[in-house]
């Protein structure tokens, strides 16, 4: 293996040097727990200390673990090839993350079913959803995201990673920002801000890891053997630099102490409110859009075996999103105290992104030009085309959501949570699930998967479940919207705030079903993942059952009768 | 020169590529939010505005802690069924000391901005213990371990020292007597003449959690509850008046 050898190529003096900034980082995080001034501060020393030990643990034994995990991980030994092994650990953590995240996404909507559920302190819904969303969005999806473009920058610049050994210290160092984050929701250590609720420290922790990913990403598009950048990796970089930008800025906030885990942000009140949803709204733009378009650029005509549609598209649609996709924050903020100025320019500016947005599903749907017969014999291509309506479906609901008038009703609704799913499940998801499933033969070097016909059952129940999930939640904001500003004939109001609860509660039932569903399917994913990986192949009917058969390619000529 | 042609220069170039679409998601976000901070009439010039005092603090940072803004808006808005059920639409300023702000933006249940004042101590004891008990139809979770958890603030000092480094005008005096403050406003038998005369005469000095031996994180949270938008009379003559000139907003 390569980093094997490099590890062997390696000085003395190079395995001290790391050997001690680890040996620092452990006594450092003991120091800090001698001196926490509160629990959930000491806790988070205590993990960082135990990673620091291991890491230190690992470096001093020189053993090879590579080698001891790729046995267990039944990599295939490719020494020529691409680096592969910190996106074969990636595919893993995505689909480990990905159940964490659903399971938890379950948990809290039956939590809004059945409230008895809630087990305080530290499983109240307060407390949970903060870890269903950061487990979705940056462990499930930032895994995927970090994974595929290792993946394809390599493949697309016909070069090996730059940087082996920062490589891997992304993938490691952006699971341990994973596990502060969950754990630190769970002992209330939290800024209160949705989506960057992680406390100062951890903040810290995770730029330190995103300037390393960024330099992994750059050094190999350097590295590259190909004159051009590939598209998808233009939306790979925005997503990287964007994400940079808003993460330092809207995390900007002052510690009460070095030793504690509270600290107040640099923004408050009207200012805070407005760098929270620039960040919060461009989490979703850059996060969850551009890079999943990088990943959509790769995978779909890489499954489709046609080209991308148009390249002058692609040109236009990624500039024009990138530019507009930054003005649309505001509109999480429509009729509040910020200036009407701003809510407007936020509103005019999100229905211009409806265009760009579906430049993007175009140009992904319009690649499966003469390939659309594989929607019906391929179900890995029918999750893609899937993820592409949803994506145009939910960026056509986002823009109507966003006009005022139609926002005074969807505002501090369910509307907005169906809206983020059909999104995330819909979009997010299901290009995610598909990538899952190119990937693991291809990076397993197994002649195909396990079972397609597995695949065929995944993709029809989340595709169930989502429609559960966003049918439900539209009846449900509506209602609660409509319910909240209903006047009686006496002109006062009809429904008391308790009455529009008890309304929704049997949608609350059938958005949890939803999750079942969806969760369901995900189970088959671990179950198809992990045999893939085994090397099993399921002997089961071929999805195309009408193949062409010349023995039957005759007229019928009935037996003798004799 | 077509376009197609032109942009092979970034296509080969991963730094000019990189500049500029830096360059090109900058703009949006200096363009909305850098006039906050400069236009004048961002937020209206009211009465009654303070900073919050120790203990409402400390409540405050409780609300933060358990997420309390997942489920609870603290932002009314300008609609005549909403300025019915939660009272005056806020202001601006009546978020200008809150780091972070917590507006929400998901009503599982009703908006908080105006809470305070409307409902007893006793109300508030009981349905945090069990939401149920009180509103049947209630989703929300118990937090009856409040009532048990002595309040614990390692330094109640250095957390209004960060707040002031962030802009909250809390002085030196305030930030000295902190945690004799936060103590004190929930202890009916203390001397409460430093904390009416560094946080005013309105200040609710009582012992909120029903157990006046003992100060515990459920008289933080009860404290901040009964103090959310009750600072500035919105009503008033002079309040109104400015909120009338408003231009441009």
């Amino acid at each position: 293996m390569p980093f094997g050898q490099m590890e062997r190529g390696t000085t003395v003096e190079t395995v001290l040097t790391r050997a001690g900034i680890w040996l620092v980082v452990f006594i450092l995080a003991i120091a800090a727990i001698a001196l926490a001034a509160d629990g959930a501060y000491a806790i988070h020393m205590g993990i960082v200390a135990a990673a620091a030990l291991v890491a230190l643990t690992a470096t001093v034994t020189r053993a090879d673990y590579t080698a001891a995990a790729n046995s267990i991980l039944r990599a295939p030994a490719d020494p020529s090839r691409y680096d592969d092994d910190p996106i074969r650990w990636g595919i893993i953590a995505t689909v480990f993350w990905g159940m964490a995240g659903f399971a938890a996404g379950l948990f809290i909507a039956a939590q809004l079913a059945w409230p008895v559920l809630n087990l305080e302190p530290y499983l109240n819904f307060g407390r949970l959803r903060p870890l269903h969303t950061s487990a979705v969005i940056f462990a499930f999806g930032g895994n995927a995201l970090i994974a595929t473009s290792f993946y394809i920058v390599q493949r697309t610049c016909r070069a090996r990673l730059a940087l082996p050994g920062v490589a891997r210290f992304v993938f490691w160092g952006y699971q341990l920002f994973i596990v502060l984050a969950a754990t630190g929701y769970l002992l209330g250590a939290t800024q209160g801000k949705e989506y960057a609720e992680p406390e100062w420290y951890v903040d810290w922790w995770l730029t330190i890891v995103w300037v390393a990913y960024l330099a992994v990403f750059v050094g190999t598009i350097l590295k590259r053997k190909e004159p051009h950048i590939y598209v998808a990796n233009w939306f790979f970089l925005a997503f990287i630099l964007t994400v940079a930008m808003l993460h330092v800025v809207n995390n900007l906030d002052v510690p009460v102490s070095i030793f504690g885990s509270r600290s107040y942000p640099v923004f408050g009140g009207v200012q805070g409110a407005l760098v929270q949803w620039w960040y919060g709204h461009n989490a979703v733009g850059f996060f969850l859009t551009a890079g999943f378009l990088a990943m959509m650029y790769y995978f779909v005509p890489k499954q489709a075996e046609r080209p991308v549609y148009s390249y002058r598209l692609s040109i236009i649609h990624f500039w024009s999103l990138i530019f507009l996709y930054i003005w649309a924050g505001p509109h999480h903020l429509h009729y509040t105290a910020l200036p009407d100025w701003a809510q407007t320019l936020g509103m005019v500016f999100s229905v211009m992104l409806w265009m760009p947005s579906w430049g993007g599903m175009i140009n992904g749907l319009m690649t499966l030009n003469g390939a659309w017969d594989k929607v019906r014999t391929d179900p890995i291509i029918r999750m893609m085309v899937m993820s592409l309506a949803f994506y145009g479906m939910s960026t056509f609901e986002g823009p109507m959501m966003s006009i005022k008038s139609v926002n005074s009703l969807s505002h501090y609704t369910d509307w907005t949570i169906g809206h983020v799913h059909s999104g995330a499940l819909g979009w997010n998801g299901m290009i995610t699930f598909a990538a899952i499933y190119f990937l693991v033969p291809r990076l397993w070097n197994r002649e195909r998967l396990y079972s397609l016909r597995m695949v065929n059952w995944h993709f029809w129940l989340a595709t169930a479940g989502i429609v559960f999930y966003a049918a439900s939640m539209w009846v449900a904001g509506i209602t609660q919207g409509l319910m909240w500003r209903e006047y009686g004939a006496d002109g006062y109001l009809v429904n008391s705030f308790a009455e529009t609860v008890s309304a929704l509660h049997p949608m609350y039932i059938l958005r949890a079903f939803g999750g079942v569903l969806y969760l369901a399917g995900a189970v088959l994913l671990v179950v198809n993942v992990w045999a893939t990986i085994l090397g099993k192949l399921r002997s089961e009917k071929p999805m195309n059952d009408a193949a062409y058969d010349a023995e039957a390619d005759r007229p019928y000529v009935p037996a003798m009768a004799n | 020169m077509s376009m197609t042609e032109k942009h092979k220069k970034l296509e080969k170039n991963v730094t000019l590529l990189g500049v500029a679409a830096f360059a090109t998601v900058t703009i949006g976000g200096i363009v909305e939010i850098a006039p906050l901070f400069w236009i004048d009439n961002t937020i209206e010039e009211v009465e009654g505005m303070r900073p919050y005092t120790p203990l409402e603090q400390a409540g405050r940072d409780i609300y933060v802690r358990e997420g309390c803004h997942v489920c609870h808006s603290q932002m009314i808005r300008p609609f005549r069924d909403e300025v019915e059920r939660y009272g005056h639409y806020s202001l601006a300023a009546e978020s200008m000391y809150d780091h972070p702000f917590q507006w929400g933006s998901k009503r599982t249940g009703p908006d908080l901005a105006r809470v305070g004042g409307r409902y007893s101590d006793e109300w508030h004891v009981q349905h945090l213990q069990n939401p149920q008990s009180v509103v049947p139809e209630s989703v929300m979770p118990q937090y009856g371990f409040l009532a048990e958890t002595p309040l614990s603030v390692h330094d109640m000092g250095a957390n209004l020292t960060a707040l002031s480094r962030v802009g909250v005008p809390y002085t030196d005096d305030m930030i000295e007597n902190a945690d004799a403050d936060m103590k004190a406003q929930a202890n009916p038998m203390a001397d409460t003449t430093g904390l009416s005369e560094r946080y005013g005469e309105t200040v609710n000095l009582r012992d909120f959690d029903g157990k006046p031996q003992k100060l515990t994180e459920m008289d933080a949270l009860i404290a901040y509850l009964q103090v959310l938008g009750t600072m500035v009379d919105v009503n008033a003559a002079a309040a109104q008046e400015e909120l009338a000139s408003e231009k441009g907003r």
